[in-house]
């Protein structure tokens, strides 16, 4: 068997895997997990020096294109998952051809939205995942992006100060272009709304949604979703001249949506009377970028605006408003972020990423505080939690598989 | 189900001199199964996607029975576009995989019930409508996977490239299967493909476009019988026609050593600037005279029935469309199975009378019937 392998960064250890094997039949020795998901081609985890990486058996011309897809999509910062390379040139031990093996990183503390939904649920939490869906759709579109199978399936959830954060994990249909048209966004929101209908309607058949959800109606919800923030960050304005603070304004609004304004168009109509604004290039990532210019911490957008709340408060609470607001930052990661963080036991390191922990202790104070009928320290808040919340919640690191049944829908024709 | 027509409909990308699309003109009768084919590039799938509404279409229009869709979205065109990879739900029963799309379209339980029945008949699915997918065959979840989009009963099916993921012998039988079942259910289908052997075997009528441009649009038969220039010639068939460079002579043209006859008026609409002769493997002869095209064998096929033999000539100039450095194409005769030539002989050939090929080299046009 003459194996090629490419990928960006090759690691030796891929040749010990045992690709002579349709990916169906791998032992479980090598695996991550047991095979779950709804995926329409066999997947499979592996464990490979101490990573987690996902497999999919796919035609090798199709494996190859989507791995250069995701490439290009990672370079222009899009949230998805990243590609580690190809493998194809497989055959049998008889020497019949195998399909080739595209293999992506395991994105850490992500979540299959069924593994959402087999936990005890909050309420909402459907809807904070269409939310999240949509803010992706709208910056996949933004970057020319059709995705031509946008579905819950198709993303990976990171939990985002209480919200969600979207990535996107199949680009095998997706298609790159200059712009697109209004009807191949069009087209993408009616996938996503179908798809995900379906997708909530099988979770109520299996028992898993939340009871009072209406499947429709909450699939519905990426279609108003996406249209609202598009408009928000692609709409023309007009106003008269007079009425100039709605420039400040528009920007304003866009960097609470967590988007910066790049570009922004202004012209006036021939006599000067009317102003129209209209974004033309906006970046995701307001809060997201701040933060990690202050801090050097790098994760979600809410959690970085929550993070860039405490640090406000921080520095309120300290005085120290007119001090550089870099050295401020610098003494609130080391006195507060960290300290608080590094305070979680080693074995449940793996339930929750630190950022997403710190949320959480935030709003455990808040709770605690409102009980109290006063302020309480951070320090005291952070030890009732890992007494009393932490424990109880699942790990969420390596999260690969959840109780759902496989079926590729793409199989033999065993019967005709 | 409705009639499908393209009228003059052009796609021009922003920064683009050339249009992707240029002024497409095909009437697609109601029911009919037409296939887009051509090599990549070609504007087959902007085609499919202007009709689907994911394209603009920057002059010309598109209609839909009576209706000019050219500007309608998407979703308003009543077109389905299917695709062959579905996920199934496997907490839902058949029936609920292939009708949940309508319950979001607020159809009410009866009329889902019904569809989804007469679907399922249709695709031999009805004893298991109220089981979950897991019990099912491969086969048959691709069928509940089809079975979704044929619910929705659409006024026309857009396929592109639906089978471009599927190994090769998978492809073969869903091939046959999509094409069956289009002619049960009578829908209007548009389907892409780069691959001209499923054109040819799936379409009532196969459109071969190149850079764009529609090059002939006919059923099959008449396609392979009649190519209407030396792309089509060269693009439909496999193993393809050989197409060689010729010079016209007294009563013919001039294939090596010895004339093929073709008719005077055949040759009335030439330019002047060269010939192009094309003869299908399967339409020559082996001559023992010692005349006709001379060719090397180089590899010899062999099929049962019969064999083909691919060689070299030096009798004439191969004509390559496509692309002038590609190493030159071999030429290729089928012969009697049973008494193949040998690899390295040089054997002589001539084309079967009244199966030539004649196009004027200059404008790639045939020439005569």
């Amino acid at each position: 068997m003459a194996l090629n392998i490419t990928a960006s960064r090759p690691d030796p250890a891929l040749l010990d895997l045992p690709w002579e094997l349709p990916l169906e039949t791998w032992p479980e020795e090598y695996l991550a997990a047991l095979p779950r998901g709804i995926s329409r081609h066999v997947v499979r985890f592996v464990k490979l020096s101490g990573r987690v990486l996902a497999v999919k058996e796919i035609k090798a011309d199709i494996a190859v294109r989507e791995y250069q897809m995701l490439r290009v999509l990672n370079k222009i910062e899009v949230p998805c998952v990243e590609p580690f390379g190809v493998v194809s040139g497989r055959t049998d031990r008889d020497g019949n051809p195998l399909d080739a093996c595209l293999i992506t990183q395991h994105l850490q503390f992500s979540l299959p939205y069924r593994a959402l939904f087999s936990q005890s649920l909050r309420e909402g939490t459907s809807t904070r995942l269409i939310d999240a869906l949509a803010v992706l759709l709208v910056r996949l579109h933004l970057s020319g992006f059709w995705w031509g199978d946008v579905s819950l399936s198709n993303t990976l959830f990171r939990r985002d100060a209480g919200a969600f954060a979207a990535y996107l994990v199949d680009a095998e249909t997706g298609e790159l272009h200059q712009s697109l048209t209004d009807g191949q966004r069009e087209h993408d929101l009616d996938i996503a709304r179908v798809n995900i209908a379906g997708e909530l309607m099988d979770l109520e058949a299996g028992g898993f949604l939340e009871a009072g959800t209406d499947a429709v109606d909450t699939s519905n919800r990426i279609v108003t979703r996406y249209t609202e923030l598009w408009d928000e960050l692609t709409g023309l304005e007009r106003f008269e001249r007079g009425d100039r603070w709605r420039v400040d304004e528009r920007i304003r609004r866009l960097n609470e949506l967590g988007f910066d304004v790049d570009e922004l168009a202004i012209s006036t109509d021939f006599d000067g009377t009317t102003i129209q604004i209209q974004p033309k290039v906006v970046d995701a990532g307001h809060h997201s970028r701040r933060l990690l210019r202050l801090t050097g911490l790098d994760v979600e957008e809410n959690q970085a605006r929550r993070l860039l709340n405490d640090l406000d408060s921080y520095r309120a609470g300290t005085d120290r408003q007119n001090d550089d607001e870099e050295i401020v930052a610098h003494d609130w990661l080391a006195k507060i972020y960290e300290p608080i963080t590094r305070t979680v036991p080693r074995d449940m390191a793996a339930k929750l990423e630190p950022a997403e922990l710190f949320h959480e202790v935030l709003e455990h104070r808040w709770y605690m505080s409102e009980r109290a009928g006063h302020d309480m320290p951070i320090e005291d808040a952070i030890r009732d939690y890992v007494a009393h919340v932490l424990p109880s919640k699942p790990d969420e690191a390596t999260v690969v598989g959840v109780d759902t049944v496989e079926m590729p829908v793409v199989a033999m024709f065993d019967d005709r | 189900m409705a009639t499908v027509k393209f009228d003059e409909a052009t796609r021009l990308y922003p920064g683009n001199d050339k249009p992707s699309v240029d002024k497409l003109n095909i009437d697609i009768e109601d029911g009919e199964f037409l296939v887009l084919v051509g090599p990549s590039g070609c504007g087959k799938s902007t085609s499919l996607r202007m009709l689907a509404g994911l394209e603009e279409v920057n002059a010309g229009k598109i209609w839909i029975g009576d209706r000019d869709v050219t500007n309608l979205s998407p979703k308003d065109r009543d077109v389905a576009m299917v695709f062959q990879n579905y996920a199934l739900y496997p907490h839902m029963t058949v029936a609920d995989n292939m009708g949940f799309a309508l319950k979001i379209a607020g159809v009410d339980k009866g009329e889902i019930r019904k569809r989804v029945e007469e679907a399922a008949k249709i695709l031999d699915l009805t004893p298991y409508l109220e089981r979950k997918p897991k019990a099912l065959s491969g086969g048959q979840r691709q069928r509940v996977a089809m079975g979704r989009a044929i619910v929705r009963s659409p006024q026309v099916f857009l396929m592109d490239e639906p089978l471009s993921n599927l190994d090769a012998k998978l492809r073969v039988q869903t091939r046959t299967q999509i094409a069956s079942l289009q002619r049960r259910l009578g829908v209007t289908t548009v389907y892409v493909t780069h691959d001209q052997v499923e054109a040819m075997t799936m379409g009532d009528r196969v459109a071969v476009l190149k850079d764009g441009i529609l090059q002939q649009c006919d059923s099959p038969r008449r396609m392979y019988d009649h190519p209407n220039n030396v792309f089509v010639a060269g693009f439909i068939g496999s193993p393809a026609m050989n197409l060689l460079e010729v010079e016209s002579t007294d009563g013919g043209v001039l294939v090596g050593d010895s004339t093929v006859a073709v008719e005077r008026d055949r040759l009335a609409g030439a330019s002047g600037k060269g010939l192009t002769l094309g003869v299908r493997p399967e339409d020559l002869e082996l001559r023992t005279d010692g005349h006709g095209i001379a060719v090397t064998v180089d590899v010899v096929e062999e099929l049962g029935a019969d064999a083909y033999i691919y060689g070299s000539t030096k009798a004439a100039q191969h004509v390559d469309e496509e692309d002038s450095d590609a190493p030159e194409k071999p030429f290729i005769a089928r012969v009697d199975g049973r008494r193949p030539p040998a690899k390295g002989e040089t054997v002589y050939l001539a084309p079967k009378t009244g199966h030539v090929h004649l196009f004027d080299a200059q404008s790639g046009l045939r020439l005569g019937d």
